[in-house]
């Protein structure tokens, strides 16, 4: 006989394919097999259906694509035969599921099958609608369902419910129709049909809200009932698991009574006491058991239950730490992070247990741990605790170090008391652990010891003993290598001695020596040695006598391949050899690093979306200016950037200047150059913009088409009066409107001493511009009362014979004087004066009399078709403007 | 709620596996550890694994006495069962299955009871 014909039986089949020795065969098989199916299922054999699916769903387990075989299942159930319907269901739900459309198909034969006499056919149609319905069949055939729930047999009783709680998953609609028949179920006596409807009643709850208060209103005595039943009963050897007279149900009804206790006194006040039963005699030696109290301990953190219950849950807890388990362990960890938002005076209790955790040797046990304990600490306990987590730190395993180093940095800056403390821990952890240390770390321990000009000595002194016994810490090395060059005449000289701190004596040629073995040593990485560099050269200011060796030193570096060494060393070489008269004040103590700022940049550089895209983000709405500075300065770590000595005022006007300027005029300046404005502080950006000289910032500012729409949206320019005010000026009001940034004060300097002469209510005219294309000419009048506020006219004529289009004008002015510009009169200027656009100006000169009006202008507009710019400065203002 | 039940053996051949919940058909050849909603809960007996994959709010011990019943339950009604009994009758494994767990909730809590109705129903055939 052919061995892959319909007539093999399953049980051969399946030795076939496990006597197959490679994948390659066993596909062979399949194919074999399913051929014979195809071919059996197409000619309608009726004798070895039962078989065939039942090989079919072998294959479907193996992987096998099996699609063809759906239409049989279907038949099958049709089939009268018990074997035939009972396989049919089976391979319905194992090669179909509920998204299948074929399944639409079943829905009357469920139908069908639910209303049949033979009580095992029901339960089998019910069971396939409990698996795998849709949520159209679970809508046509809920009555069906409903009924059955009333049905005699307690099998198709349970059935039946387990149904209805799919059902309502799917159409959470229909929840009310089975709120009081769930009701009832809690009557019953059978522990099965007991437990399907408590947990239908638990399903309800979560479906609906209505149905929620009905049962709360009708069960919460019959849950409480059964629960007390169950737990008093005597030993029951069907249901007894551990000694435990089903569990099951135990933790099914504790469920359900904190879905009907959760937020409700009342239920609450009612379930106390059989809780603190349960919660005080289960046995927990048995898993059973402590899979009870687990679930007791999760109702009585749900409900609004009374403290002294509270307590006893985390007592609970508190014990399961203790045990051998580590499930357990695990489990009322996870339970303790959610108790402590609810109680966490009494998860504090537990905290020399939880400590214990964090050194438990189960991975999963030891992270759980310590994210607990980084809840628990307080300024209280932060010292004690911090002791043992650094004590750990020594003896912990590799991966874990990372984390726990993260953690307790975190502990450490947010919690510490005094300055003292928190170095003193910060060098703890840099001498343990300090490859594992994040660098925005030690940069704020930096800061901090640059701020705390009392501890610096002591500081540089422990540093300088800590190099000593762990030299292989990265970030140790470096913060060392800092605060010595900073600081290392305090370090040889003794200043600023605690009391307590040992003696120690270290010459100038120790210091040199402890920073040269930095440089040398073969794992320090880049940073490190180009910290080292520039902290030879400051030791080389601190201390003359070494200057020699120093410099050698430094000689050797200079053929270094490294090219930011190389050219570090040969810079520091020139600074010692070529300009002794300028090193000693290019190497004073660096500026005090101001925290707030720091905590900005911090805060800042961290939103990677400020950094580069200036013009998109300008949401700038209250924050300081300083922000975007922050961010274009700090590149690298402050430290590293020796020649930046002067202060940060400089940097952020001009930069914040630059900022609002480019909204202003809508320019996108690309972050390099504005940095490069920062860095050398001194380019007069507004120079730039405004194209006096010739600066290659000019062509970004030509960008085409961007800029030509109307001028016409000036009228609503809301007027500014200085810098750090601007909020969000919108990109679309191209028209200008700056308030004076200090680089336009500073080349307009020369023009402010103008003699004030008496008021003169008439002004003549002037002409503010004029080249061979353009002419404007300005006219002033002054409103009696108020001198300070000018209106001038402006007026543009086109000297060229052709026609301007797009016509655009805008204005800059000094910081002392506010200007508003008026919607001009087209946009439009004919050519060879056939026309000419007027636009009003208002210009406020807050400081009338002492400083003189002055303004560039810029003038843009398209003649055929190509984009033209014109720019200049107005210097002739009368007097008295 | 239970979304699905996996039995693997040491190779990782699956020996059964029910869904609750559907899943992509490529899924159901990978086994899934996506903690947010879910986990994964299992136990090893001998050379098979029995894995259970449950809501995340749901009480892992309880799941694991929940296999041991299971197991106990095939123990019996197999006579000392080993993985082989497993695959010659899995479609008997997965009758089981149905009287046990219906709709990813828990039907029967009683062996008795579910050993006594596997016997009424062999008497249909």
């Amino acid at each position: 006989m052919n061995p892959f014909s319909s007539g093999t039986r399953l049980r051969d089949m399946i030795r076939a394919i496990r006597a197959c020795k490679t994948a390659a065969e066993e596909r062979a098989v399949v194919r074999k097999e399913c051929a014979a199916i195809r071919a059996a299922i197409s000619e309608n054999d009726q004798d070895y259906r039962h078989r065939n699916l039942a090989k079919l769903m072998f294959i479907h387990m193996l992987g096998y694509p099996t699609h063809f075989g759906q239409m049989e299942c279907l038949k099958l159930i049709a089939s009268a035969d018990f074997p035939e319907k009972r396989i049919g269901y089976l391979g319905l739900m194992l090669l179909l599921d509920e998204r299948q459309e074929v399944l639409m198909l079943v829905t009357n034969s469920l139908k069908q099958d639910l209303n049949h006499s033979n009580q095992f056919i029901v339960g089998l149609a019910l069971c396939a609608l409990g698996n795998i319905c849709s949520a159209e069949m679970a809508r046509d055939l809920a009555p069906e369902v409903e009924r059955l729930l009333q049905s005699r047999d307690p099998n198709i009783k349970k059935k039946a419910a387990l149904c209805s709680i799919r059902i309502i998953r799917k159409v959470p609609d229909l929840a009310e129709n089975f709120m009081g028949p769930a009701a009832g179920l809690l009557k019953e006596k059978h522990h099965g049909v007991l437990i399907a409807g408590v947990q239908l009643c638990t399903d309800l709850c979560k479906a609906s809200t209505e149905a929620l208060q009905y049962l709360r209103k009708n069960c919460t005595d019959g849950s409480i009932r059964i629960l007390r039943d169950v737990s008093n009963s005597p030993y029951a050897p069907e249901y007894d698991i551990s000694g435990i007279t089903d569990p099951f149900l135990h933790i099914r009804v504790l469920k359900l009574m904190r879905m009907l206790g959760q937020g409700d006194a009342d239920a609450s006040e009612y379930m106390n006491d059989i809780l603190a039963q349960v919660a005080t005699k289960t046995e927990s030696n048995k898993n059973a058991g402590n899979a009870i109290l687990y679930e007791c301990v999760e109702t009585i953190m749900g409900i609004e239950a009374t403290s002294g219950l509270r307590v006893l849950a985390i007592n609970i807890l508190g014990r399961f730490l203790s045990n051998r388990d580590n499930n357990i362990r695990y489990v009322a960890l996870n339970m303790l992070m959610k108790a402590f938002t609810v109680d966490p005076q009494a998860v504090q209790r537990h905290r020399s247990t939880i400590l214990e955790c964090v050194k438990d040797s189960d991975a999963s046990i030891r992270k759980r741990a310590l994210e607990l304990v980084y809840l628990l600490v307080n300024e209280t306990n932060v010292q004690p605790l911090t002791k043992e987590l650094i004590d750990y730190l020594e003896v912990s395993e590799q991966e874990f170090k990372e984390d726990l180093t993260a953690k307790i940095c975190s502990i450490i800056e947010k919690y510490s008391p005094d300055k003292l403390w928190y170095i003193d821990q910060m060098l703890k952890v840099l001498s343990e652990a300090g490859n594992y240390v994040k660098d925005d770390v030690w940069h704020a321990l930096i800061v901090v010891v640059s701020n705390a000009s009392d501890l610096q000595g002591y500081t540089v002194r422990s540093l300088y003993r800590a190099l000593q016994s762990s030299p292989e810490q990265e970030s140790l090395v470096r913060v060392a290598v800092w605060c010595i060059g900073e600081y290392g005449e305090m370090l040889v000289n003794n200043v600023g001695v605690l009391d307590g701190e040992g003696p120690i004596t270290v010459t100038e040629s120790d210091a040199v020596d402890v920073v040269e073995a930095a440089l040398r040593h073969h794992s320090s990485d880049i940073t490190t040695r180009a910290m080292s560099l520039i902290s030879l050269l400051k030791l080389s200011s601190r201390f003359p006598p070494t200057t020699e060796r120093i410099r050698e030193i430094i000689t050797h570096e200079k053929s270094s391949l490294l090219l930011e060494l190389q050219q570090r060393s040969i810079e520091f070489h020139a600074i010692i050899q070529k300009h002794q008269n300028i090193k000693s004040s290019l190497l004073e103590r660096m500026p005090v690093l101001d925290e707030s700022t720091y905590v900005r940049k911090k805060v800042g550089s961290s939103d990677a979306a400020f950094s580069a895209d200036k013009t998109g983000q300008r949401v700038s709405s209250g924050t300081p200016v300083s922000i975007p500075n922050g961010v274009a300065k700090q590149q690298a770590a402050p430290l590293v950037d020796l020649l930046d000595l002067s202060s940060d005022d400089v940097p952020v006007a001009s930069s914040s200047a630059t900022d609002f300027l480019n909204d202003l005029l809508g320019v996108d300046l690309p972050s390099q150059s504005s940095s490069g404005v920062v860095s050398t502080g001194t380019t007069d950006l507004l120079m730039d913009l405004l194209s006096i000289g010739t600066s290659p910032a000019q062509n970004d500012l030509l960008s085409p088409d961007n800029h030509t729409s109307s001028v016409a949206t000036s009228g609503k320019i809301p007027s500014v009066s200085s810098p750090p005010s601007v909020k969000g000026v919108a990109l679309e009001t191209k028209s200008p409107h700056a308030s004076g940034p200090s680089p336009v004060l500073d080349l307009l300097d020369g023009l402010s001493d103008m003699s004030f002469s008496a008021e003169n209510p008439t002004f003549p005219s002037i002409t503010a511009f004029q080249s061979n294309s353009l002419k404007i000419t300005f006219t002033f009048t002054k409103q009696p009362g108020k001198p300070q506020v000018t209106q001038i006219k402006a007026s543009f004529t086109n000297m060229s014979s052709n026609t301007y289009t797009d016509f655009l004008f805008q204005a800059a002015v000094p910081k002392f004087v506010q200007l508003h510009l008026d919607p001009a009169s087209s946009n439009i200027l004919p050519a060879s004066g056939n026309g000419s656009i007027t636009q009003t100006l208002s210009v406020t000169n807050t400081q009338l009399g002492q400083k003189a009006l002055a303004m560039r202008i810029r003038i843009a507009y398209k003649v055929n078709n190509q984009d033209m710019l014109e720019q200049g400065q107005v210097n002739n203002f009368p007097q008295g403007l | 709620m239970i979304r699905f039940i996996l039995l693997q053996n040491r190779q990782g051949k699956t020996r059964l596996a029910k869904y609750y919940v559907p899943l992509e058909e490529s899924e159901k050849h990978k086994v899934e550890y996506e903690f947010r909603t879910h986990k994964v809960i299992y136990r090893r007996y001998a050379g098979l694994f029995f894995s259970l994959c449950v809501d995340i709010t749901d009480n892992e011990l309880a799941y694991l006495e929940c296999i041991h019943l299971f197991v106990e339950i095939l123990d019996h009604f197999f006579s000392n069962v080993c993985e082989l009994d497993l695959v010659f009758n899995f479609h008997k494994v997965y009758l089981i299955l149905d009287e046990f767990i219906l709709a990813g909730e828990l039907q029967e809590t009683s062996k008795r009871a579910i050993i006594e109705r596997m016997g009424e129903l062999e008497k249909q055939e």
